[in-house]
């Protein structure tokens, strides 16, 4: 969906529900994994359907997930660091 | 630590910047308080430390920010990024959400900078995966240099929708197709107000320039595309359309809609200030007098949080609104104050004048305000449309009636992105104005806070940062 216009950006590693992936340092979470069209970032509690960001500016909450254990963080307020654990809100993971 | 300000400000976006930094000029103590890391707000976000190598293709007027950010990097106040303002009250007690802890603060007098938001163009399927607001695209470029792979749409009107599109060519990506959703005769009843919009005439050639870059690289354009639908399972792979009597089916997994920014309201709402409708913007304001004053004592309201103006007249009105706020804390005089605002107003009055040719000229679509009943309302709850005219049918009479009846408005974006389709199904469907319907109450928390986080928040310091 989304490509990125600088080649030789620093990377960094996040864990990304339980694999390590390799990200561009210094961008939000939601871009982050909007570039690796990680997609969805969550489906809804109501009817399972599948989430991305849409507004990129703290006011959606459709890019939630969960960071550090913590859920329903909004990916797009968040820097990317160096071994941030993140995973995605999906509704069978949800039910458990 | 200190948990009292003479003067509080919220938001870092160049009506923010501007209003701390001519308020602490004055002598005024200040502490601004903004949600993202860096200042510069949406417009001029990372405009001193952008990703890109070169920031020459978003345009001149995105360059026009670095003075203004390196300015307020060097005024002597208290500048807090990275800071959720969750709790306010029109007593001026805030709750700032900072580094997962709560803290407490109280101020003498605020000044709301908030600036805009999207306006929501709900369309059916608006909320599948690849589907975005186009200033989301834009922040992505400007935040994390990000654009889109080849064979984007774009769909909306306004000068945004406009500026993106050039700066994508620019980058040299392909643009499959723009949807310009203008009504029939919009450009018509525009050029009345073309007179007024000549003491502006650097937006008009701007505009001009923008249209005939996107003409020359020979980018499909839809004129007075109706009807749209964004269709896919899990995510977004066509969008469906009428334009020029013949329906269309252009295929993609990236749809970027726009039509023009409201103001953000909450913050106000919060506050306790009194709103207007605005006819010609199709959107609620603040109301507030000539030097920003609301209608609640000791806050005020400056830039695009307040009423639409756009990032020139928001950086002039957020220093008229500084000076007078220096005023009120007995600091500087009228003569004084009036002979610094003297320019200013002029200035800001000059860039104020091409708002009756935009608003007119980029109207939002009959069929966005007023959406088809299989149209998701509220993204949060997934209310579609139907539902709220259903419940509007058996009387429900407002915005908070229909809340409650049906969640919408009641998700984590706390209505944000439905309240302004909510009023206007309403106020349709009763067949009277908008202003009529009235608003969502708004309650803090304005945005989610833990317990946790609240829990902390009697023993952290707001700690300070230095550049």
């Amino acid at each position: 969906m989304f490509r990125s216009l600088t080649a030789a950006t620093r990377q960094v590693e996040i864990s990304l529900d339980g694999e390590t992936v390799s990200v561009p340092a210094g961008i939000s979470l939601a871009a982050a994994l909007l570039l690796m069209a990680s997609s969805p970032f969550r489906q809804t509690r109501k009817s399972g359907s599948s989430r991305a960001p849409f507004c990129m500016m703290g006011a959606c909450f459709d890019c939630v997930v969960e960071v550090d254990a913590q859920p329903n963080q909004r990916a797009c307020q968040i820097q990317v660091t160096a071994g941030m654990q993140v995973r995605r809100q999906l509704a069978a993971q949800e039910q458990t | 630590m200190k948990t009292e300000y003479q003067l509080v400000v919220i938001g870092a976006g160049p009506a923010g910047m501007a209003a701390a930094q001519a308020a602490a000029q004055q002598g005024v103590e200040v502490a601004l308080f903004d949600e993202q890391a860096q200042p510069g707000g949406q417009i001029y976000r990372q405009v001193d430390a952008s990703p890109l190598d070169d920031v020459a293709l978003l345009g001149k007027d995105y360059r026009l920010g670095k003075p203004l950010v390196q300015a307020f990097r060097g005024a002597h106040l208290d500048y807090f990024p990275s800071s959720s303002l969750w709790y306010l009250d029109k007593t001026l007690q805030l709750g700032i959400l900072r580094d997962g802890v709560s803290h407490s603060v109280k101020a003498q007098k605020v000044i709301l900078a908030g600036g805009a938001q999207e306006r929501p163009m709900p369309i059916p399927g608006w909320q599948l995966p690849g589907v975005m607001g186009a200033g989301a695209a834009q922040i992505l470029l400007k935040s994390a240099a990000m654009l889109p792979e080849d064979g984007v749409v774009l769909a909306g009107n306004g000068p945004l929708l406009l500026l993106l599109a050039w700066q994508y060519l620019q980058a040299g990506v392909v643009i499959k197709a723009i949807l310009d959703t203008s009504p029939r005769g919009s450009r018509l009843k525009a050029m009345r107000h073309m007179p007024q919009a000549l003491a502006a005439s650097d937006y008009l050639w701007k505009g001009l320039r923008l249209m005939l870059s996107i003409k020359l690289a020979a980018v499909p354009w839809y004129k007075h595309a109706s009807n749209l639908q964004a269709e896919g399972e899990a995510c977004l792979q066509a969008v469906n359309f009428h334009s020029g009597g013949k329906q269309h089916r252009l295929e993609t997994e990236l749809l970027l809609l726009h039509q023009g920014v409201v103001p953000a309201l909450h913050l106000a709402q919060a506050a306790d200030c009194a709103l207007q409708w605005n006819p010609q913007q199709q959107c609620w304001q603040a109301e507030r007098d000539r030097w920003g004053q609301s209608s609640t004592p000791n806050v005020y309201l400056a830039g695009d949080g307040a009423s639409i103006g756009g990032a020139r007249a928001a950086h002039l009105d957020g220093k008229l609104v500084g000076l007078q706020v220096a005023h009120d804390c007995g600091l500087l005089e009228a003569a004084q104050r009036d002979r610094l605002a003297k320019p200013v107003f002029a200035a800001r009055d000059r860039h104020l004048a091409i708002r009756p040719f935009l608003d007119a000229c980029y109207p939002p679509a009959q069929d966005m305000l007023v959406p088809a009943d299989d149209t998701m309302v509220c993204r949060c709850e997934e209310v579609s449309a139907g539902t709220v005219r259903e419940v509007v049918e058996i009387g429900c009479r407002g915005p908070n009636q229909v809340k409650a009846f049906t969640r919408c408005g009641m998700g984590p974006c706390q209505g944000r992105f439905c309240a302004s389709t909510v009023e206007q199904i309403i106020a349709h469907e009763r067949g009277v104005g908008v202003e009529a319907v009235g608003r969502y109450s708004v309650r803090p928390p304005l945005k989610p806070v833990t317990l946790g986080q609240l829990a902390a928040s009697s023993e952290a310091e707001l700690e300070i940062e230095h550049d």
